[in-house]
């Protein structure tokens, strides 16, 4: 293993490493922009220039690899000068365009400049090579070709990740610009990445743009709900409206990257929310409090249990409800109901569209959960169906916004054989038009939990703030209405359920919120 | 402290014309009429104004009502940035921001709302403007109005001045 020392600390870094990297190591960040650590070096910033010893000349940190008893300096004037001057170079042609652009808050010219630069510009502004602004170039992306510094990130993203290679340089010298092939837009679900890796403002979200300034966004860990891969995600927010989704890297799921559609998920948390409790009598919706509703959804229940047996009685899981929801959920079936009408809703609407790399077929985050829980999907979840259409159900108990792949009408249908079908719900959908009550709880942005992804492995998401309007937690209800069961639950919050679930559950055994971390943990089995 | 006794000094006798009123009486009228006549020679030495007809010349540094500027084409010159939103203290400042039908000019704001019953007049907003965009130069204190809303002052009602 080489040692050297970076600004007189030393580090041991295994063979191959680069400096940049040994020098993160030990927490020293050298300024760059078209090195990315998931894509490969190119070295055409040279913002990364540090000083080795018994060079002649600086060095790119970037794609310098050390060796034993190299001493890096990164600090000297020498440094700094040379930093400085490469950002003076890359500033010339920028339009500053700050105040519209959607970059300022985030971009890294900004902070570069603050830190290295400070200088006036020496390049008249009529001498500033003009190129063509607000270009859109298919995907999610809008490019301002003259923000651009040319660092490449984007094109060897195209080539290397996805490998569609839309983006190209063209022109030469400081004409030289990024930009598409005529009539061959970006075509590949990964496109908003590219906002993600431009450093600069060149290309940036169509669909954050002029939304909010990234100022006022505060972010949380989370989990998109989009599919079975669950990509680690850094949701923002700002008051109870999520803004974006970007993602959070983890190596062992997403890298890096997040597709196009998971994206766009966190509009699920904002619009067509069930936001207040109601029941639907004689066709009329009335609007009823927490306190009223659920009593009567216990009674109804217990009451169907009572007259016709067990089996009268239905409940059906969500797989977007999260690991300890799902948990309670089984608990209050089989050991409160005592029906073995159990079943989650498991096939998809859509085509189940998947490719290679990101995309599963499964659009749910937690149907292995359901799975690990021992809660039945696939054939049992039809033969619940049709249970339900021969009449045999009197009371049931649904959780999500959609029965599976079954459509609006055929939702309606058999749900109308069902003289009382209570719904938790987050959004409006085919099941909140016909339930007969309706149960509005938190969003994924609103509740905290765990998911386990196609792989088995268990991630954690957060709440990043309070359930908008009359919506509850799910945990909270669960406990609520298992109580009016008779079941003398004490959970408080969803590290206790997981808790409760470790102990019992083979799969989850041995796991605690700290061992999953903020990366996740597999399960067994 | 012990407690004393302390003299005033009484107010005159009056003397015996004074007494009598009249000739008082034609002395202040005198002063009156003195003041009358050299109001109508100078006019500029009159210390009363005739508000609102007349308003005073506020100093140039006075931070009175907000104002929205305007570009040659009549345009708002607000490119919709949230600098002053972002440096007010107050919070009284909604924006939302909006695609320009001219790409030339790329974001402008839908909305700009001014909410005048909370702003403190600190000035903050006009500092952090990079387009010279909003002002307040105007003069004017806020006007008073019969309801809130109203005092909420829109994009429109800040352009006009």
């Amino acid at each position: 293993m080489p040692s050297l020392t970076i600004d007189g600390k030393a580090v041991d870094v295994p063979v191959g490493t680069t400096i940049i990297n040994a020098a993160e190591k030990i927490g020293i960040e050298i300024p760059r922009y078209c090195y990315h650590k998931h894509l490969s070096v190119a070295g055409n910033c040279r913002m990364c220039l540090v000083e080795v010893e018994k060079f002649p000349k600086l060095q790119t940190a970037c794609s310098t690899v050390v060796t034993d008893g190299m001493v890096v300096r990164t600090d000297t004037e020498k440094v700094r000068k040379a930093v400085t001057g490469v950002l003076e170079f890359l500033l010339i042609n920028h339009p500053i365009d700050c105040p519209i652009c959607d970059q300022a808050g985030e971009c890294e010219l900004q902070n570069y400049y603050m830190k290295f630069g400070l200088h006036k510009s020496r390049f008249a502004l009529e001498d500033k090579v003009r190129k063509k602004k607000v270009q859109d170039i298919g995907g999610q992306i809008v490019l301002d070709a003259e923000r651009c510094i040319l660092c490449s990130r984007c094109v060897r993203f195209l080539e290397e990740v996805t490998g569609t290679r839309e983006l190209q340089f063209f022109r030469r010298g400081d004409h030289s610009e990024i930009s598409v092939f005529p009539g061959r837009p970006l075509n590949n679900n990964y496109t908003g990445n590219l906002a993600d890796i431009c450093p600069v403002g060149a290309l940036t979200s169509k669909d954050f743009r002029f939304k909010c300034r990234v100022w006022f966004l505060k972010a949380f860990p989370s989990v998109c709900t989009g599919c079975a891969r669950g990509c680690n995600v850094e949701a923002f927010f700002k008051g109870d409206i999520l803004y974006r989704y970007k993602p959070r890297v983890n190596e062992a799921v997403n890298r890096a990257w997040m597709c196009d559609f998971g994206r766009l998920e966190y509009k699920k948390a904002n619009n067509a929310r069930l936001l207040v409790p109601f029941v639907r009598e004689d066709g009329r919706e009335k609007m009823m409090s927490w306190g009223g509703l659920l009593p009567q959804v216990a009674y109804r229940l217990k009451d169907a249990v009572e007259r016709e047996g067990p089996d009268a009685a239905a409940v059906i899981a969500s797989p977007q409800s999260s690991n300890e929801e799902l948990y309670l959920v089984r608990r209050i079936a089989s050991d409160l109901l005592g029906t073995k009408n159990l079943a989650f809703t498991s096939r998809v609407p859509g085509d189940g569209f998947s490719d290679g790399f990101l995309i599963r077929g499964d659009k749910n985050p937690n149907s292995r959960g359901a799975q690990l829980l021992r809660i039945p999907g696939g054939p049992a979840f039809d033969e619940l169906v049709v249970k339900i259409a021969a009449g045999k159900v009197r009371a049931l108990l649904l959780f999500g916004d959609v029965l599976g792949d079954l459509t609006q009408e055929e939702t309606a249908g058999l749900l109308s054989m069902v003289p009382f079908v209570a719904q938790a719900g987050t959004n409006e959908g085919p099941v909140s038009a016909v339930a007969t009550a309706v149960l509005p709880i938190a969003s994924v942005a609103e509740r905290g939990g765990t998911f386990t992804n196609h792989a088995g492995r268990v991630q954690r998401f957060h709440a990043g703030f309070p359930p908008r309007g009359k919506a509850k937690d799910t945990i909270g209800f669960l406990t609520s209405l298992a109580n009016r069961l008779g079941a003398g639950w004490a959970f408080d919050g969803e590290a206790s359920v997981f808790r409760a679930l470790a102990a019992t559950e083979g799969p989850f055994a041995g796991m605690s919120y700290e061992s999953i971390g903020s990366l996740g943990q597999e399960a067994k089995g | 402290m012990t407690i004393g006794i302390r003299k005033v000094a009484r107010p005159r006798e009056m003397t015996f014309p004074e007494s009598l009123y009249l000739v008082e009486i034609v002395k202040g009228l005198g002063v009156t009429m003195g003041h009358m006549l050299r109001n109508i020679v100078r006019q500029e030495g009159i210390m009363t104004m005739e508000y609102p007809e007349v308003r005073r010349r506020m100093p140039p540094r006075f931070r009175g009502r907000h104002r929205l500027m305007r570009r040659p084409d009549g345009s708002p010159r607000c490119v919709a940035c949230y600098c002053c939103a972002t440096a007010c203290p107050a919070k009284c400042i909604t924006i939302v921001a909006g695609e320009s039908p001219d790409p030339a000019v790329e974001k402008y704001p839908v909305r700009f709302d001014i909410d005048m019953l909370r702003c403190v007049f600190c000035g903050l907003c006009v500092e952090a403007c990079p387009c010279d965009a909003i002002r307040m130069d105007t003069g004017w204190f806020t006007p008073p109005d019969d309801s809130r809303e109203k005092l909420i002052f829109t994009i429109d009602v800040l352009l006009e001045k």
